[in-house]
């Protein structure tokens, strides 16, 4: 027998008290692994910002294409390192609830911008020199099993081509991925050239400008710049940091990081009182038994770290299993949600995070009963028989 | 150290409780010692202090007043931890209620007090078996408190206050919750630790037939001592 087996020798004695407390903290844990993942997911755009990007829009709206030919304006500007453009596809494959996520850019100089982009041997030669390509990101190639090679054909709600048709044929010649893990991979791209020939209308017109800075510092100043230079035109513009950009995109769909954040704060809080109140009703319980051991000889400072075990093992065992659980839930709903919520997946982070709230939560629920158990006194608890 | 040195001594010893704006003195200048080897039944009417004075002698409370030595040294300045240390090396507890740990097995119960000293694991499986087989239930190692009858219970309790080889055996009313067989069981038991075994046992007890088994009994009434040598 050791201090371990005093400690689960404790938690063995009200075996459905035990279950019911890690039942609950399951729960905690199972919400925060799978909200955690979510939160993950949606925060993905300002994560994988870069500090020296900035991205210019038509300052009406993000969704109101400008001229082409600010691009080679924008290239002249000082402080401009490198100036790409893009343009929203929309498109979806077969069936409009598979949608995927695809932009026509300018190709070479996209790559240039987005050095995170990866490519395996040789695909990055085959997407610039090839007309019709679609660079796949890979959870899109993952989800529906495109390789390259692949001949896919997208439709998209917004463009027709020339002619009428809305299928848009491609050849699957790139699978790209970002160099790190929080870098999104949930989408595809393809040339502007054949997007720009073969679109029926808004010719010549482009999406967005990204831009990268010579500098970080000099971001504002470039910005200004820009702005400036496309003043009093039909299609003004507005150029912030990408950042900033991803995060005002983020704000227009409501302040949903708050939201999490609170259903995950109250669910915890309502379980820390609940476990936390139930340590010390179980602690009452015990005074006897406690006073006991402090007579025999037991140290005030073992008694309370056997107690504090007590709690912080629930916690652990509640809180893997919860989050054993999140991690089954995820790996299940990620992929059906890759194309509305890409990128949804359960991170080392949120693991270690986790594991820090589940020895705090421990600590928390079990300091009240481990210090009331220290301060015992024997000739008061032994005294009512 | 000197050989006639008693075990215990207390010099002055009072205790007093404060209730209602009033002190309740328990007992007042008790002077008395205690021989190593000695058996002692104190006895008295309820209420007359006998709990207070074992619990002095074991280092779970302090007096008001006075001193209380053991071997020569004075324990009642000691601090929690210093007594809890003390305890586990010199004094072995026997309640009336048994006090066992529901949870854990007789055997389990017995290896209590070893967690308090660097005993290796061969040595203390060795030893708990030994208690075990010294009360005589060395059967019913794995069986819990609640499997075990109030005789069988005590018996376990009295291997856990031996394990740890104290000098000293306190029972506060050892037989107060036994039928008679199952009493002279328990008592003649404490007699062979006391005679085979040298404890020194000081038992509180009710009873005068239990009392017997001492060597020496001690009326507590009204904070003054009568004492009877029986042997
Ligand atoms: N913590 C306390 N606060 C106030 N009074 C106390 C306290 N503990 C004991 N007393 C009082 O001290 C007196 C002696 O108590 P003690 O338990 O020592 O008696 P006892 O001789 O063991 O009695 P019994 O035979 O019933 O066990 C009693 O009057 C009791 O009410
Ligand atoms: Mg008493």
């Amino acid at each position: 027998m050791n201090n371990f087996s005093l400690v689960l020798s404790n938690l063995g004695r009200k075996k459905l008290r035990t279950a019911l407390l890690i039942i609950s903290i399951l729960i905690a844990f199972l919400i925060f692994g799978v909200l955690g993942a979510f939160f993950k997911a949606w925060n993905a755009g300002t994560e994988m910002a870069a500090a020296d990007r900035l991205i210019s829009v038509n300052k009406i709206n993000f969704t109101v294409s400008m001229p082409i030919a600010y691009i080679n304006k924008v290239r002249s500007t000082e402080g401009v390192k490198i100036a790409t453009h893009a343009s929203w596809f929309g498109g979806y494959y077969q069936q409009p609830r598979n949608f995927v996520q695809t932009f026509a850019v300018d190709a070479p100089s996209y790559l240039e911008a987005f050095p995170e982009l990866i490519f395996a041997d040789g695909q990055r030669e085959a997407f610039l020199s090839t007309r019709n390509c679609l660079a796949v990101g890979a959870d899109i190639a993952k989800q529906y099993q495109w390789k390259v090679g692949d001949n896919i054909p997208l439709k998209s709600n917004i463009w027709r081509k020339v002619g009428g048709s809305d299928a848009w044929e491609f050849s699957v010649c790139a699978i790209f991925d970002g160099n790190e893990e929080n870098i999104g991979a949930n989408y595809a791209f393809f040339h502007y050239d054949y997007f720009n020939e073969s679109k029926s209308f808004a010719k010549d017109m482009i999406g967005w400008m990204v831009i990268t800075s010579d500098n970080p510092a000099n971001n504002d100043l470039i910005a200004k710049r820009i702005d400036e230079m496309f003043a009093n035109s039909f299609a003004e513009t507005e150029t912030s940091s990408e950042a900033a950009f991803n995060k005002a995109f983020l704000a227009q769909v409501g302040n949903i990081s708050l939201i999490l954040t609170l259903i995950i704060g109250a669910s915890f809080m309502t379980i820390l009182v609940i476990v936390g109140t139930t340590m010390v009703m179980a602690i009452t319980e015990r005074t006897k038994e406690i006073a006991v051991m402090k007579t025999l000889g037991f140290q005030t400072g073992r008694i309370f770290s056997l107690v504090l075990a007590e709690s912080i093992i629930i916690s652990l065992f509640g809180g893997l299993l919860g989050l054993g659980l999140a991690y089954l839930a995820v790996s299940a709903i990620g992929p059906m949600m890759a194309t509305a919520m890409p990128g949804m997946s359960m991170s080392l982070q949120i693991v270690l995070i986790a594991i820090g709230l589940m020895i705090a939560f421990g600590f928390v629920t079990g300091f009240l009963p481990a210090l009331k158990a220290m301060n015992v006194k024997i000739v008061d608890a032994l005294g009512k028989s | 150290m000197n050989t006639n040195m008693p075990l215990y001594e207390l010099r002055d010893l009072s205790k007093s409780y404060w209730r209602g704006g009033e002190s309740i003195h328990i007992f007042d200048n008790l002077n008395m010692s205690i021989e190593n080897g000695d058996f002692i039944a104190i006895m008295g009417p309820s209420g007359s202090g006998k709990t207070t004075l074992l619990n002095q002698l074991g280092g779970i409370d302090k007096p008001s007043t006075g001193e209380v030595l053991f071997e020569g040294q004075r324990i009642d300045n000691l601090s929690q931890g210093q007594l809890a240390k003390w305890r586990a090396a010199n004094i072995g507890f026997i309640f009336q209620f048994y006090n066992l740990m529901p949870t854990l097995t007789a055997a389990q119960n017995v290896e209590l007090p070893l967690l308090l000293s660097p005993v290796k694991k061969s040595e203390r499986r060795e030893r708990i078996a030994t208690a075990l087989d010294i009360v005589g239930i060395g059967d019913r190692a794995h069986h819990r408190p609640r499997q075990l009858s109030g005789g069988q219970q005590q018996r376990v309790a009295i291997a856990r206050a031996i394990v740890a080889d104290p000098k000293v055996l306190l029972c506060d009313e050892p037989t107060g919750d036994l039928d008679r067989t199952s009493a002279d069981e328990i008592l003649k038991m404490l007699q062979v630790l006391n005679q085979e075994m040298g404890k020194t046992i000081i038992m509180v007890t009710h009873d005068p037939e239990a009392a017997k088994y001492a060597k020496t009994e001690l009326f507590l009434d009204k904070g003054e001592f009568i004492r009877r040598e029986r042997k």
